[in-house]
């Protein structure tokens, strides 16, 4: 291995585990006030949205890709399907689409 | 007539409360390893046309354990940009995640720093979403288990990815990018289903994260439209059921 490539893999690693573990080791299991922890009760559902849109529109070329198999998954998620069948129907319809078109 | 299982679970409860607990992540990891799967062989492959050798392949994806970060390095990789400029990068990308621990430091049980230091280090956006989701407090084996599967399959994929490379056929390596999108949906559907609050929170944080996409990097972007909604909605929120408990004072006056 490359002495700059250990660099980038070393930095890479360092930058991205602190933003994770510090909130978690500075902040065991201390109080916070109500209106903080309201705020981040809400913030899953708040991440989820931002992490599905618009990423979910350019995972190809072809914006249809994104927005078909967003679709699919949407209408088996909710009839209730397990995470595991979302996923595989929405991978599913997309291999089938790109056969077709 | 006990048998060894039973007698082990009579002698020590918490010890195989908390194996349960384990294996209940490890099987809702699943359907992250799963979604791993194309993301990962094709980082395997992409780090292979790009020079990487199998080792610092399998290294990055061990170390950093970061989807969107490890592209962008592959990027930067190919046209010859710096360490300084890539781990700098690297880090307003994964900037995020600092807001996503806050959330999870909240609903996970008092534990000892080092395995939080150890369960941290796979707070990766999917083990996030399932993990935040589940209903009630989190134990740590729970996330341990969900970050293991997580993890094993994005370092072992990483590597078959390398290795295979452009032998997966490519009408399915192109169909399979929808996977973490699917399971993002498929997190995000029942909680919506709830609660009105839960679609507003989620709308809004799409709709503004993608006006800022066009501004600034993707990794502030998600945070700061994360944030607003999650504030915004709240503030929003706590007003009206303040109006609605005048509104029923104002009736219990009335009336009584």
């Amino acid at each position: 291995m490359s002495t700059t490539m250990l660099i980038i893999i070393l930095g890479m690693g360092i930058v991205t585990y602190i933003p994770r573990v510090l909130p978690l080791i500075t902040m065991n299991g201390k109080e916070m006030p109500p209106r903080v922890k309201a705020v981040l009760q809400n913030v899953p559902y708040a991440a989820l949205g931002a992490l599905i849109f618009p990423g979910v529109l350019y995972i190809q070329e072809d914006i249809w890709f994104g927005i078909i198999g967003g679709i699919t998954a949407l209408s088996v998620a909710l009839f209730g399907a397990n995470l595991i069948i979302v996923v595989i129907s929405s991978i599913t319809v997309l291999t089938i689409y790109s056969f077709l078109f | 007539m006990h048998d060894k299982g039973d007698f082990k679970t009579m002698l020590f409860p918490s010890i195989h409360k908390q194996k349960s607990e384990f294996l209940q992540g490890i099987y809702a990891g699943l359907s992250i390893a799963l979604g791993y799967l194309p993301v990962a062989l094709t980082f395997g492959f992409i780090a292979e046309t790009t020079g990487l050798t199998l080792l610092e392949t399998i290294g990055m994806s061990a170390f950093v354990f970061a989807g969107a970060s490890q592209y962008m390095a592959l990027s930067l990789i190919a046209i010859g940009t710096g360490a300084l400029e890539i781990i700098f990068t690297t880090f307003i990308i994964n900037i995020r995640h600092l807001l996503m621990s806050t959330a999870i430091s909240e609903k996970a049980e008092k534990d000892n720093p080092i395995i939080k230091g150890v369960y941290a280090f796979g707070m990766t956006d999917e083990v996030f979403a399932v993990t935040s989701t589940k209903a009630g407090k989190l134990t740590s084996p729970y996330i341990l288990g969900v970050g293991c599967l997580a993890y094993s399959s994005w370092v072992i994929n990483s590597g078959i990815g390398y290795i295979i490379g452009t032998s997966l056929p490519e009408i399915l390596q192109k169909s399979m990018s929808i996977a973490l999108y699917a399971l993002f949906i498929a997190l995000l559907v029942p909680s919506l289903k709830k609660h009105r609050k839960i679609i507003m929170l989620a709308c809004f944080a799409a709709f503004l994260n993608a006006i800022l996409t066009l501004f600034i990097p993707t990794g502030w972007a998600i945070i700061i439209a994360t944030l607003a909604s999650a504030t915004g909605i709240e503030v929003l929120y706590s007003k009206k059921t303040n109006m609605m408990d005048a509104h029923q004072e104002n009736i219990d006056k009335e009336c009584g």
